[in-house]
């Protein structure tokens, strides 16, 4: 079974936010890393982007299909995971310790519309 | 309504060993067990083995067979010997293409055709209106016969030893129908991952028995999802991607299986036009620069203006490269022309290439 990890934030589609001061911490949840597959290419937006709340800041590739990547939150993007571009199989690896984006929020109540761990946890049940 | 997904008879073997399903041809269809670059490399260097129940079989006998066969088909099987196999299509009168087959030669009066999951109802109709006026029975096989690929460089000693099997001397795209649990099963060297290996074809209880004797043998199951990428690394087509009833096998860069020369057959002239006044359009490989993927659909750009699109496109999991194979318009079709994919907000590099990305590894 998929893991879900308490204390995180997760979007319904799949990305998980984790906050840490004005700072959202963005990946994808293990729930979307089994579905997808083997990863091999992350399309990251650059530091200084903006991105909004709900639109599309990139994908997630695997073998098979591209997955477009839903920014759970608005702001500034002010670090991308520079190791993904060798290793993008990391977030295969291990979803929750291998984030994908910074973002520094423009709206932190934002946050309060995601799903805790156990309403994401029921989301990917019904699935 | 929508219509009930079918099932193969190894169905129930994927679900217990926690396959990942997907509905693809009206099946629902293992895309992989362990993971698609495992499953890939498993065919790249030992051996592994595909459920391709779901692909059709129809069998033409009667007086006309050969005739026929060389009326709806575009290469020619006329003088061909008995337990020879021969890869074409069957084309509209425009040069569109009705589906890519397999047409194995079982004696002067029999014909067996394997034809693709997804056109088996379309391909039987094609097949049934155009046999009026000849001395053929056509029979739709498909519900009888199940299919398993064992695929890869290990194949041969996999088949000979887990199944029991003599296959050793079979050639290239030849068959040998055997009696075997009291059935005639066929068993072909052909495949479609550019590896050595074979396909045997039979009831559904015998293929069942194949697909465990050969897991239990330490065989790899593999899903589509490695069919795929296999057949793509060596430049094959699907129908639906590189072949579809708008592309001909010309423009499809498969003229080498179009027979022009053979009196007659549905869609000649057409293709003959398309050869002799060259086509406007062909399909290519596309080498890209950088790790970005091109995909099913992507618009293919020079100087900002579109001149294609990519049919196929992967990372290459035996190369490494972002790879692709795209219908592009002329003159950019030619080799080493520099366009560039669209992928999603971002436009990359990419050079006109052959379309063999990995080297096939047949033994003939």
């Amino acid at each position: 079974m998929s893991k879900v990890i308490e204390g995180l934030h997760y979007a319904e589609s799949h990305e998980w936010v984790k906050v840490e001061g004005e700072i959202a911490v963005i990946g994808i949840s293990d729930y979307a890393q089994h579905a997808l597959g083997d990863i091999v290419y992350v399309d990251m937006p650059e530091v200084g982007d903006e991105v909004t709340a709900g639109e599309d800041f990139g994908a997630v590739e695997s073998v098979k299909a591209a997955s477009d990547l839903f920014c759970p939150v608005s702001g500034e993007v002010v670090e991308i995971n520079e190791a993904l571009e060798e290793s993008p199989e990391k977030i295969n690896e291990d979803a929750y310790s291998t984030w994908i984006i910074k973002v520094k929020m423009s709206d932190p109540s934002e946050v309060n519309a995601l799903l805790d761990a156990a309403t994401y946890t029921k989301l990917c049940e019904n699935e | 309504m929508e219509q009930e997904i079918k099932k193969t008879c190894l169905h129930d073997r994927h679900v217990a060993m926690g396959a990942l399903m997907s509905p693809f041809a009206g099946f629902d269809m293992p895309i992989q067990y362990k993971g698609i670059t495992e499953e890939h490399n498993a065919v790249r260097h030992h051996a592994g083995v595909f459920d391709v129940s779901h692909m059709g079989e129809v069998r033409v006998t009667g007086k006309d067979a050969c005739r026929f066969v060389n009326h709806i088909f575009v290469n020619d099987v006329t003088g061909a010997p008995d337990g020879q196999i021969y890869y074409g299509m069957m084309c509209y009168e425009n040069g569109g293409t009705v589906d890519d087959l397999l047409v194995y030669k079982v004696k002067d009066d029999e014909y067996f055709l394997v034809i693709n999951a997804s056109n088996i109802d379309k391909d039987v109709a094609w097949i049934n209106k155009n046999s009026e006026g000849f001395d053929v029975k056509i029979e739709d096989q498909s519900p009888y016969y199940g299919e398993v690929a064992v695929q890869g460089p290990e194949a041969e000693a996999a088949v000979e030893r887990l199944l029991g099997i003599a296959v050793k001397d079979i050639p290239f795209y030849n068959f040998v129908t055997l009696p075997m649990s009291g059935e005639d099963i066929i068993v072909s060297r052909t495949g479609y991952t550019g590896e050595d290996g074979f396909e045997i074809y039979g009831s559904h209880d015998f293929i069942r028995n194949v697909w465990d004797k050969l897991i239990k043998g330490g065989v790899e199951p593999c899903g589509l999802g490695c069919r795929d990428t296999l057949r793509f690394e060596v430049g094959l087509p699907l129908y639906g991607d590189e072949l579809t009833d708008e592309i001909s096998p010309i423009e499809a860069s498969l003229s080498m299986f179009v027979k022009l020369d053979k009196p007659e057959f549905i869609g000649k002239a057409a293709l003959t036009a398309q050869k002799a006044e060259g086509v406007t359009r062909r399909i290519v490989g596309l080498e890209l620069e950088g790790n970005a993927i091109p995909r099913h659909g992507y618009p293919v750009e020079v100087n900002g203006e579109q001149v294609g699109e990519i049919t196929t496109g992967y990372r290459s999991i035996s190369t490494g490269k972002s790879v692709a194979m795209a219908m592009i318009k002329k003159p950019f079709d030619k080799l080493g022309t520099e366009a560039e994919v669209r992928i999603r907000k971002k436009t990359f590099p990419a050079k006109v290439v052959k379309k063999r990305f990995y080297d096939k590894n047949y033994k003939k």
